[in-house]
C-alpha cells in the first residue's frame, strides 16, 4: 500500500523555498499524479487547475514525497486498527463486511455523490455503515478516527483522477455550493473566490494562495498535527474572515465540498496529503 | 516626508460643538472619496502606524507590501504597494478607500475598515461594529499620507 513519491523533475528558474510551482510529482512505480491540469469546461474561470501541493515550500512539499516521512501515516495506521476492530452491537468491524481495503480504490475520487435524492460524503458513508449495519455510534464528523478512516479509504484512490459527478442528481446541489462559492460573507466580505480563483499563487502575509482544491483531504496538516477534514478546512476559513461558519456535515459545507470537489476533477486523489 | 492634514476645516464646518464622530452609514462618499474627516480631530500618523501594522486591526501587511515595514516579515501581494501612496492619491482619496474601497473599486477583495452594516453570516463578536474606529481610520490616513517617495 505504501508508495514512494519522488520528485520527477525539479524547478527551472525558480527562486527560494518556493521552487515546487514548476515540480512534479511522479510515484514510485512510475505512475505521474496529476498536480496541474486543464480545468474542467465547469470551472470558467480557471484555465488551468492545480493541486494545493504546488503552493507549499520545498520543506512541506518534501514530506508527502514519502510515506515514511508522511505524518498523516500514522493515522493511516490507526484508520488500519479501526477497520479490524468489531464495534456496536451486531458484533461487526468494517472488515466483518469489506474484507479489503483495497476494493474501495475509485470511490474517494467520485465523492462526494448523490445516492436516493440525497448528497453523500464519506464521512455519512462511514457514518451509516456504523449506524445501520455495526449498531454502534456514529463518528464525530472531523474526530480522530473519522479523519483516520477517511484517510484510509481516500488513500486508496491515490493517484485516480478526481471526478465527480455534477449534473442529474447531483446539479441542485453543485448549483447551491458554486452560490456559496461565489457569496462574501463575514465582517471582512469575502467568498472564497476572491482568495482562490482571484489571487492564488499570491502571497497573503506569510501564507501562499492556493486554489482551495481539496483533491488532498483528509490533509495532515502541520500547523496542528493532525488530519483535518474538508469541511473542518472550510470553517477555519470562514472564522478567518469572521464570519460564522457553517455546520461540519451540514446541508451548506456538503454543497461546498461537490463545488469544490468538482473545480478539482482531473487532479490526482492526493488523500492524505501534507500542507502547512 | 510628512504631510499630515489637520480635521481643523471639518472641525469648523461642523459646527465646533461635535464631539461625535461621523456614523458608518452616515459618511459621505463623493466618487469614492471622502472628504470630511470622521472626526474632527487630525489623524496621527505614529498611532496609525500601529493601527495599520496590528493584525487584529488594519493588518495592511496581510495584502501590501510596506517598506517603511521592513522589519516586519512576510508582506502580502494581494494588493498594490503602500511605497507612495501618498504621491498617487489624495487624503480623500485615501479616507474613502480605507472606510469603504468597494465606493471606489467595485468587486474589490479589500475589506471597508468603518462599514458597520450589511455583512452577511458576520460572527456575532463583530457584529453591528466596524473594523475601525473612526479615529483609527483619521490616523491610518495620516500614517499613509507619509507614505511619499
Amino acid at each position: 500500500m505504501r508508495v514512494s513519491i519522488a520528485i520527477l523533475a525539479m524547478a527551472l528558474g525558480a527562486t527560494g523555498a518556493y521552487s515546487g510551482e514548476d515540480a512534479s510529482l511522479t510515484l514510485e512505480d512510475g505512475q505521474s499524479l496529476t498536480i496541474r491540469t486543464d480545468a474542467p469546461p465547469h470551472t470558467e474561470n480557471l484555465s488551468e487547475i492545480t493541486s494545493g501541493w504546488v503552493y507549499r515550500s520545498d520543506e512541506t512539499q518534501a514530506l508527502q514525497l514519502d510515506d515514511f516521512d508522511n505524518p498523516a501515516f500514522v493515522f493511516v495506521d490507526q484508520g488500519i486498527d479501526l477497520y479490524a476492530a468489531v464495534d456496536g452491537s451486531e458484533g461487526k468491524a468494517c472488515a466483518s463486511c469489506h474484507e479489503n481495503v483495497e476494493d474501495f480504490a475509485g470511490l474517494r475520487a467520485s465523492m462526494p455523490k448523490v445516492v436516493d435524492g440525497e448528497l453523500v460524503t464519506m464521512e455519512n458513508l462511514v457514518n451509516n455503515c456504523r449506524t445501520e449495519r455495526m449498531g454502534a455510534e456514529p463518528w464525530k464528523w472531523s474526530g480522530g478516527q473519522m479523519t483516520a478512516m477517511t484517510a484510509l479509504i481516500g488513500l486508496q484512490s491515490r493517484g485516480m483522477p478526481v471526478n465527480v459527478a455534477i449534473d442529474g442528481d447531483a446539479a441542485p446541489f453543485w448549483e447551491a455550493g458554486k452560490e456559496l462559492y461565489y457569496t462574501r460573507v463575514g465582517q471582512l466580505d469575502m467568498a472564497c473566490s476572491n482568495c482562490h480563483e482571484d489571487n492564488y499563487g499570491n502571497m497573503i502575509r506569510a501564507d501562499h494562495l492556493s486554489q482551495g482544491q481539496i483533491n488532498g483531504f483528509p490533509t495532515y496538516r502541520l500547523k496542528n498535527a493532525k488530519l483535518n477534514s474538508s469541511h473542518g478546512r472550510f470553517k477555519g476559513c470562514m472564522s478567518n474572515i469572521r464570519a460564522t461558519p457553517f455546520a461540519e456535515g451540514g446541508d451548506e459545507f456538503k454543497a461546498l465540498e461537490l463545488y469544490l470537489a468538482s473545480r478539482g476533477n482531473g487532479l490526482s486523489v492526493e488523500t492524505p496529503s501534507v500542507r502547512n | 516626508m510628512y504631510r499630515i492634514l489637520t480635521g481643523a476645516a471639518a472641525l469648523m464646518i461642523a459646527g465646533m460643538a461635535q464631539a461625535e464622530p461621523v456614523a458608518p452609514s452616515d459618511v459621505m462618499f463623493d466618487d469614492g472619496t471622502v472628504a470630511a474627516s470622521l472626526t474632527g480631530v487630525a489623524g496621527d500618523p505614529v498611532a496609525g502606524r500601529q493601527v495599520a501594522m496590528n493584525r487584529k486591526l488594519g493588518n495592511c501587511l496581510a495584502c501590501h507590501v510596506n517598506s517603511d515595514m521592513s522589519e516586519q516579515s512576510f508582506h502580502g501581494e494581494v494588493g498594490p504597494e503602500l511605497d507612495g501612496v501618498a504621491d498617487r492619491w489624495t487624503e480623500a482619496e485615501l479616507r474613502g478607500i480605507v472606510t469603504n474601497s468597494k465606493m471606489m473599486f467595485e468587486g474589490t477583495i479589500m475589506p471597508a475598515f468603518y462599514k458597520d452594516a450589511g455583512y452577511t453570516r458576520i460572527l456575532d463578536d463583530f457584529a453591528g461594529q466596524p473594523i475601525l474606529t473612526a479615529q483609527q481610520v483619521e490616523d491610518v490616513v495620516a500614517y499613509l499620507m507619509t507614505l511619499a517617495e
